[in-house]
């Protein structure tokens, strides 16, 4: 669902928007408008990606520039001075989760490391059996290297989760077997920002012997998460979401006491030989840095972050009738709103919106016609599913654009119903589910 | 998406969005499509007695393509006759609005809603 912006608008713009408009129909005419400034196009979508803190930016500078050693090289001053960088930010990014620096592999991003949590533990354990746990709303970097060892003689369990988006831990624990070697389940939810009960999960996963891995790249630096007081093995990281840059993560693993896994990257045997290649060191800086500013902020970060996206749903609420929630709105990531609008469809309704980056839920934003899994696995019906945006709100967002954003969904909204067939049926009293629609697969 | 600026011109403008009276003897209805799949069509149109369409209406449910293949069809089905308008196939529409080739079911809807509104006219009209 990150692809399907269309990016016509030229960052940086700023435009003049109207506030509120008084039109005096007389001749020469009155124009009275309030007006406001709103940097245009407007960023909502920090579940996608968020911005780099300028800050993180500062820090990675030097290591684009002067300091460009490889972190590997032991004989010269190059090579240690980038070395210690990368170990302040190692330091750094195990102080955010509650782990010991030795336990983190620095990758790619998440995805690499929920590959390498996931193969490399099913890899390494599966003399001791081939089963894996996870849940229907995990992000595709881990339901995909699950399908793809399924083909491999392991078994695989996903856990329903409830209309609230939550996996229930007695069912977590009844599906754990003698042969069961991971669980995997996300801190937070990157469509609905649901947040999981880990605490509990890891203390069950803990006495049952199974190793717990937990994709927290949504997670990391918006909420707590302590891998020791939860209890967890594995934990994968992402710097981008967290206003890192792109293309670096790190994977958590567990030292003491020690979870074993296979390396899926051989070569120079770099971080504990679990992922050789020569480390990002300007990246790994950069989300070091992140790492450091989130821990700082984090508290105060949440409740500002809470409070816009609280007055957003607010604004939804009173100038949009049949909007609907998606999960659970208390245990929700600040940042995270998403929202079925009934009979509109979400790609149309962005197109409309196309100076506000969102994402939808919406099978015509992805290539296949199928709407979202993780809608779809908290059970909301697909033509709900279809008429879903997802608002991400972060750092760098204001009360001015979460009201600018409202406004503009009141009127598009009312344009889009104004133009569906569903909504003429449901003011002339017909429940459009109630009419017998072919849904036979046209593509 | 990265539409065409033909799909974007619809949807920024669509064009004869409404409904027509649909007990009216001379307008023929078609709905197509499901809520479930993400694309509701509806096309109307008013057929003289000679045959020809004077009128075309729609009202969609869907994507910007959904929208832009329902408002391009209703300009282009107006002045021909409907057996003219049957002609019109989905390849046409898809072409037009260069459709990208995830999009091109709803060109092959718009097609079927020509389709049900032309057979509801006659049905009407028994013939």
């Amino acid at each position: 669902m990150e692809n399907s912006r269309q990016a016509r608008s030229r960052p940086g713009r700023v435009e003049t928007l109207p506030g509120e408009t008084y039109t005096a129909g007389l001749a020469g005419s009155l124009l009275l408008e309030t007006q406001e400034l709103v940097k245009i196009p407007i960023y909502m979508d920090n579940h996608a990606t968020t911005p780099l803190d300028p800050r993180a930016l500062d820090a990675m500078l030097p290591y684009l520039k002067d300091e460009f050693g490889n972190a590997a090289s032991r004989s010269h001053a190059f090579g240690w001075r980038a070395e210690e960088a990368v170990e302040g930010a190692r330091a750094e990014i195990a102080r955010l989760v509650g782990a010991q620096a030795k336990d983190l592999v620095f990758t790619s991003g998440a995805t690499e490391s929920n590959n390498l949590a996931v193969k490399g533990v099913a890899e390494f354990h599966a003399g001791k059996g081939k089963h894996l746990v996870t849940t229907a709303v995990e992000h595709k970097a881990v339901l995909d290297p699950m399908k793809a060892l399924s083909a491999h003689g392991y078994e695989v369990t996903v856990l329903p989760v409830g209309a609230d988006g939550l996996v229930d831990p007695d069912l977590v624990k009844r599906s754990l077997r003698p042969d069961t070697i991971l669980l995997s389940v996300m801190a937070a939810n990157n469509e609905v920002g649901t947040v999981q009960p880990i605490a509990e999960l890891g203390a069950i996963a803990r006495a049952a012997g199974v190793l717990f891995h937990v994709d927290a790249a949504q997670a990391a630096g918006k909420i707590p998460f302590d891998v020791e007081a939860m209890n967890v093995d594995l934990a994968s990281l992402s710097a981008h979401k967290m206003y890192g840059p792109k293309g670096v993560g790190a994977l958590y693993v567990r030292r003491k006491p020690r979870v074993r896994l296979t390396a899926q990257m051989d070569g120079g045997g770099h971080e504990r030989g679990l992922r050789s290649g020569t480390l990002n060191v300007p990246s790994i800086v950069g989300f070091g840095k992140a790492a450091e500013l989130a821990r700082a902020e984090m508290a105060e970060e949440a409740v500002r972050v809470g409070a816009l996206r609280d007055r957003l749903w607010a604004g939804i609420q009173a100038n949009v009738e049949l909007a609907t929630v998606n999960g659970s709105l208390e245990r929700r990531l600040a940042g995270n709103l998403n929202v079925s609008f009934a009979y509109v469809e979400g790609e149309a309704l962005m197109m409309a919106m196309k100076d506000v980056a969102v994402s939808s839920g919406s099978a015509c934003t992805s290539a296949s016609l199928e709407p979202s899994y993780v809608l779809r696995a908290l059970g909301v019906p697909d033509d709900l599913a279809h008429a879903s945006l997802r608002f991400g709100l972060g750092r760098f967002n204001t009360e001015e654009e979460v009201d600018h954003v409202v406004r503009l969904l009141g009127e598009k909204v009312a344009k889009l119903r104004e133009m569906s067939p569903l909504w003429e049926m449901a003011k002339q009293g017909i429940d459009p589910r109630s009419v017998r629609w072919d849904e036979e697969d046209r593509a | 998406m990265n539409y065409s600026d033909k799909v974007v011109d619809h949807v920024e403008r669509p064009r004869n969005v409404g409904s027509l009276d649909a007990q009216d003897p001379a307008v023929g209805t078609g709905l197509v499509g499901a809520p479930a799949c993400g694309d509701v069509m509806k096309l109307q149109i008013r057929v003289s007695d000679a045959g020809v369409i004077e009128e075309a209406r729609f009202k969609t449910f869907g994507c910007g393509s959904a929208i832009a293949a329902s408002s391009l069809v209703t300009e282009w089905v107006k002045g021909r006759t409907v057996e003219q308008a049957l002609a019109i196939s989905n390849r046409e529409v898809a072409e037009e609005l260069a459709l990208p080739p995830v999009k091109i079911h709803c060109s092959v809807l718009a097609e079927d809603a020509i389709h049900a509104a032309v057979a509801d006219w006659k049905r009407k009209k028994g013939k």
